[in-house]
């Protein structure tokens, strides 16, 4: 597999540097692995941390900026960040109104947050968590971690970062991240498998003619493999997979989210047909946001979020942006 | 008596077999996880043996709570927190003894394996390092070769179990018939043990 890095090794400081030179607004420390808004702390705003493993670009790190996280902490590729990263964003964007950390349902990330949490309370930084965990592929049970968190997460980033932007205190912005997780659903289909950097070559096997449905974003297979199918009937598996679960009863955001390696006319294309599925179904539509948003390297596919909101969640939504990955009203 | 030069030289034992064996746990983590469990652990335990010669705790405890920090501040994913806490509370139950015995040993790992296990909510036969970890803590009172042979057959014994924590776990059935590499490694940190005590 051909990649344009140097070694396996760098791949995740090299990227943070090429970030710091694209994004004079925002601090990246490479060695420490932590990317801030530049103006943090925001006096009288709760700080927003989230991270995870590096390979899902623009989350988390490109999704820092006014209006939406203060800071991200990126993993090596595909593995939750340390402790002390967290530790280090929190100090960094706490002005005293405290902090919400956004962690995605993935036990490495889950445990790796639960002790910076601890570490950043005995420092006297008040500390908030929410956990995102929106995929429909993996049922809930006593049994097993729990569903992933996926595609949600940028819907959660975005609306809490917009009420802490309006100076809501934390156990409000807590709330508001909560609702927006509790809304969402999502379900991903891959097309091909990913290559991580350290391995080199695809994660698992995908022949040609087949597809896997219900993939997370760690190029892991998924829990069931078909033969390929349209992007029509994909569409249909998707969408029932997620309303099903949803039960929308208001209208939802949208999000046709690519993978990393298919095109914007293939997923402009899933969306026509996301959104002919949805019109059968009856699901208003408020906005939509098609592209590479959360991603799995290399991996082929796309992921589909629908968010149920009510008009604050849609104001908020609506609120201006100014990150690397996501921009609008500013 | 075990004094902490022993747990030095675990340390060091466990880092060279990790790093002799990253591929293969890499290639183990492949179809069930996603392919990175060789070379965290690599980063992790050359950090560990960088720590100890640098700041080289006098004490059995100070050497494990020390260790068990730094895979914590290194190796990210649920293994910096999991083999991060089991060296922690395993040194933490040694307390401040310049010499420890076998049985304290073995009593301290079986504080660490619980609290991996309160920890990461895994019980015996879910699919993880507890199935290498439980056996081999039970077999330490024999010997450590006992503990190595004990470790390395649970890890083995997880191929045919269907996963319920971790990552695995999202792959449902799927998972069955893969070895699972936190307890392989796992039986790479038991074996180390035995290393060191020159069995």
């Amino acid at each position: 597999m051909k990649m344009l890095i140097n070694v396996p090794e760098t791949v995740v400081a090299d990227a943070l540097r090429g970030l710091a030179a694209a994004h004079p607004e925002l601090t990246v420390d490479v060695e420490n692995r932590v990317i801030v808004r530049r103006d943090a702390p925001v006096a009288g705003q709760v700080g927003l941390v989230s991270g995870g493993g590096s390979g899902h670009e623009p989350l988390h790190g490109g999704f820092v900026g006014p209006g939406m996280l203060s800071a991200a902490c990126p993993g090596e590729v595909f593995t939750s960040p340390v402790p002390d990263q967290m530790l280090r964003a929190a100090a960094a964007v706490d002005s005293g109104a405290g902090v919400l950390f956004i962690v995605k349902n993935y036990t490495g990330d889950v445990l790796n947050f639960d002790m910076a949490a601890e570490m950043a309370e005995d420092e006297g930084i008040q500390v908030a968590k929410v956990l995102v965990n929106d995929d429909v592929a993996v049922t809930d049970s006593l049994y097993t971690a729990g569903r992933r968190g996926t595609g949600a997460t940028l819907f959660v980033e975005k609306i809490a970062g917009a009420a802490a932007a309006e100076g809501m205190p934390l156990e409000r912005v807590e709330a508001i991240a909560r609702q927006v997780n509790e809304n969402a659903r999502s379900f991903g289909i891959a097309l091909s498998a990913c290559s991580t950097p350290a391995k080199g070559s695809p994660t698992f096997d995908l022949p040609p003619g087949e597809l896997e449905l219900g993939i997370g974003i760690h190029g892991e297979p998924g829990r069931e493999r078909r033969a390929m199918m349209t992007s029509g009937e994909i569409a249909e598996a998707a969408v029932e997979a997620v309303v099903e679960d949803l039960q929308p009863r208001n209208p939802v955001l949208v999000l046709v989210n690519g993978m990393g390696a298919t095109p914007l006319l293939e997923l402009y294309g899933f969306n026509a047909e996301v959104h002919r599925v949805l019109a059968q179904r009856g699901v208003p539509v408020a906005r939509v946001l098609v592209g590479n948003y959360v991603t799995s390297l290399d991996m082929a596919g796309a992921s589909l979020t629908l968010c149920q909101v009510d008009e604050e969640l849609l104001r908020l939504y609506d609120a201006p942006v100014k990150t690397p990955g996501l921009r609008w009203g500013v | 008596m075990l004094d902490a030069e022993f747990f030095r030289r675990w340390m060091a034992a466990t880092a060279a077999s990790v790093d002799r064996e990253a591929e293969r746990l890499t290639a183990l983590d492949s179809p069930i996880g996603d392919a990175d469990h060789g070379s965290n652990l690599q980063r992790g335990f050359t950090a560990v043996v960088a720590v100890l010669e640098k700041e080289a705790p006098g004490t059995p405890g100070g050497v494990l709570t020390l260790a068990g920090r730094q895979l914590i501040s290194t190796v990210g994913g649920a293994s910096g927190p999991l083999y991060g806490t089991l060296l922690r509370r395993t040194g933490k139950a040694l307390g401040d003894a310049g010499e420890v015995s076998e049985e304290q040993l073995a009593e301290a790992l079986r504080a660490g394996v619980d609290a991996v296990m309160t920890l990461g909510g895994a019980a015996p036969g879910d699919k993880t390092m507890i199935d290498a970890l439980v056996p081999a803590v039970d077999a330490l009172g024999d010997s450590f070769a006992a503990a190595r042979t004990a470790a390395e057959e649970g890890a083995v014994a997880t191929t045919p179990l269907q996963a319920r924590k971790g990552r695995a776990s999202y792959l449902g059935e799927r998972s069955i018939g893969h070895q699972d590499p936190g307890a392989t490694s796992s039986a790479l940190l038991i074996a180390g043990l035995a290393e060191a005590a020159g069995e």
